[in-house]
């Protein structure tokens, strides 16, 4: 059973996880990000691979990708930060990009060196579900690395299903038809597509994303789903004066 | 080897819809009806009438005497410059503003990088009516006045890009951006045949008006359908998409398509896709690509803004791995020298893009008195700027004669030409760009 596995046996409700994009705000910070928001008491981290057009992003996250960029950073340098983050940090890590970056690394060299420095799975949101499956789930399956879908409020019963039938940790329930950051809160509309992923008692435990940026919204998701995922309230978060220490600690208890 | 989309939505191996799952119910739905809609008989008659009575449709296809003779070569011009706001653009916009209706959309969207397909696209919003939001890199707003108030005379709202580079590229992503947050009501008309399927695949077929009037109007005027070279500049793709169409499968009709290499291949500042880029995904499309090798999208340079795209559609990348086309690259001044010789020569003031097809003239060696066909996709008013600054040199230009001719001629860039490993391995394209190189 892996790291994600047992997270979601032992915590059932209110999982917090944190998306960051590596490089940014500084080169070589993933780490310290990484650590800090472990030491917090978040579940689960999902370290953000820059690229240079994250169709997905809003404008927060798109600027935090050209910093990175700016800055440096590649999938290659990534791994090369996070060569030691294991044993040290127990909780479930995820990498989080987009699937072009991926496949100029190698698909296969890419789940390797993932498996080999303890990456728990992948969240690839330009990488359609037929295409995984027909070409690379197995690839995935046989180096551990347990790929995440997302489903949207425009995702058939259908296919929630088939996502559920190929998920093996969690699945990505995205709040609203937007990109990242971008919309706050949530309509009765939301709420109404919330409750119908609920009742259709998935296997995998589900967790929300996009527009999650606070205490309430926070709360709110938790009560439909297993937990949720902030992204770009984070990444405003690590702008903030002080040091990136600092700066977590108070996010993260803002968040909970 | 087939030239058709299959039904993954793939051209050989290139292709696909590698998209967020935000835009899978929009796209699926797309794909599920785009080709029942076309073929309707509703759709066709308007189609088809709109093309005639709105456009102008068929443009002429004009026979070149002098450069005909200068060239050794019998030359006709696909005269898309004369539709209605000056380019090839237009098909596409109108079949799919129907397509839109028949989809039930209300708000349009669209990218523009010089402004033509904004153009064409806030043309037929007008025309029917409904709302239009056109995306434009900031830089590229503040370069191409004249189409952004064409646009907004027309009623349509330009959201000037601040992400990235402010370019085509950029503004492409914000509209799907815009997309992914307005999917119910919202239908994108992308300019080019790139994006996810079905997108290459409609605006080929929407193009594709071009070879079918040039199989028409050369049978008429030399008595065959069927010519020796059709030539096309590339940026995207459409209009050599249209231009190739109903040749794909004439293997004795040779493909050209020019790419624009801005300075140089070996500047770096270059938009020639098929020498400078490899296998990835831009904007939903698995083709060849210009990217870093972290596989980061970089920044294409050309004098011509329809040109100047990092990708290109999954059709020619097919068409190029397959060999059925060949891919030259002309310069910024190769294009500007060839604009010149046509509005010196026959009094037709071509766009930037055009010029690069016009510029394989000087490149290439033909077979004495075989037809060809030049696409000229466009007019050039709106490229007046960077005419006038050409013409500040050109006494100098005409003095020496700088144009280089190539020592291979076609056929022996086909038969004795290169040959491609078929086990998928990458081909370094600027080892085997040596073949048209002077």
């Amino acid at each position: 059973m892996n790291r994600l596995q047992t997270l979601f046996q032992n915590k059932k409700n209110n999982i917090l996880s944190v998306y960051f994009t590596a490089g940014f705000p500084k080169p070589e910070t993933s780490v310290t990000i990484i650590r800090e928001l472990e030491k917090q008491g978040v579940d689960m981290i999902e370290i953000g691979i820059p690229f240079s057009d994250p169709l997905a992003d809003g404008p927060v996250i798109q600027h935090s990708s050209q910093i990175a960029l700016k800055n440096g950073m590649s999938l290659s340098k990534l791994f090369k930060e996070l060569e030691n983050i294991r044993p040290e940090v127990k909780i479930p890590l995820l990498l989080m990009g987009y699937f072009n970056t991926v496949m100029q690394f190698g698909v296969e060299t890419f789940c390797q060196k993932a498996a080999a420095l303890g990456i728990d799975g992948v969240i690839l949101p330009d990488l359609p579900l037929e295409v995984y499956e027909e070409r690379y789930a197995s690839m995935f399956d046989s180096y551990g690395i347990v790929p995440v879908f997302l489903v949207t409020p425009g995702t058939n019963e259908e296919r929630i299903r088939k996502v559920d039938n190929l998920s093996k940790g969690f699945i990505y329930m995205v709040s609203s038809a937007s990109t990242t950051g971008t919309k706050s809160g949530f309509h009765p509309k939301n709420i109404a597509y919330f409750q119908r992923v609920q009742s259709m008692r998935l296997k995998n435990p589900v967790l929300t994303g996009f527009g999650i940026s606070n205490h309430e919204t926070f709360t709110q998701a938790c009560q439909f789903s297993q937990g949720a995922i902030v992204g770009s309230a984070f990444i405003k978060a690590l702008q903030s004066n002080g040091t990136i220490q600092e700066a977590i600690a108070k996010f993260v208890a803002s968040v909970r | 080897m087939s030239y058709q989309v299959n039904e993954k939505g793939y051209y050989g191996e290139f292709g696909g819809a590698f998209i967020p799952e935000m835009l899978y119910p929009n796209v699926k739905h797309l794909e599920q009806n785009y080709l029942k809609i076309i073929e309707s008989e509703s759709f066709q008659t308007e189609f088809v009438s709109l093309l005639k009575h709105y456009v102008g449709r068929p443009s002429p296809l004009y026979y070149s005497k002098r450069l005909s003779d200068k060239y050794g070569i019998r030359l006709y011009l696909k005269r898309e410059d004369l539709n209605h706001t000056g380019s090839h653009k237009i098909n596409n916009t109108i079949g799919q503003i129907l397509m839109a209706r028949h989809l039930g959309k209300k708000r349009i969207i669209a990218e523009t990088g010089a402004g033509q397909h904004g153009v064409a696209t806030a043309t037929v919003c007008a025309r029917e009516g409904l709302e239009c939001i056109v995306f434009m890199g900031a830089t590229d707003v503040a370069r191409q006045m004249p189409n952004v108030e064409k646009m907004q005379m027309l009623g349509a709202t330009v959201v000037p890009v601040q992400s990235g580079n402010k370019t085509l590229k950029d503004a492409t992503n914000e509209a799907i951006r815009d997309w992914i947050n307005h999917p119910d009501e919202t239908h994108y008309i992308i300019g080019s045949v790139v994006g996810p399927h079905p997108y290459p695949d409609m605006v080929a077929r929407f193009q594709s008006i071009i070879s079918a009037e040039i199989k028409q109007q050369l049978l008429e005027q030399t008595g065959s359908p069927l010519p020796d070279s059709v030539i096309a500049c590339v940026g995207g793709g459409s209009n050599a998409a249209g231009a190739f169409y109903h040749f794909l499968n004439e293997p004795n009709v040779k493909l050209i398509a020019v790419e624009a290499d801005g300075k140089g291949l070996e500047t770096g500042e270059t938009a020639a896709t098929m020498a400078a880029g490899r296998p990835g995904i831009i904007h939903g499309s698995l083709t060849l690509l210009m990217q870093t090798d972290d596989g980061q999208i970089v920044e294409p340079y050309s004098i011509s803004a329809g040109l100047d795209y990092p990708g290109i559609g999954p059709l020619h990348s097919h068409l190029f791995k397959s060999q059925r086309a060949l891919f030259i690259r002309a310069t910024d001044d190769e294009a500007l020298a060839a604009a010149f010789e046509l509005t010196r020569m026959e009094g037709i003031i071509p766009a930037l893009e055009s010029a690069h097809a016009l510029a394989a003239l000087s490149k290439l060696s033909f077979k004495k008195d075989e037809t060809v066909v030049i696409n000229i996709s466009g007019r050039g008013d709106k490229d007046m700027e960077a005419y006038r600054n050409h013409m500040k040199n050109i006494k100098n230009k005409e003095q020496e004669n700088t144009q280089t001719k190539l020592s291979l001629n076609n056929e022996d860039v086909y038969t004795k030409g290169y040959t491609f490993p078929t086990d998928g391995t990458l081909v370094d394209f600027r080892k085997v760009t040596g073949l048209y190189i002077p």
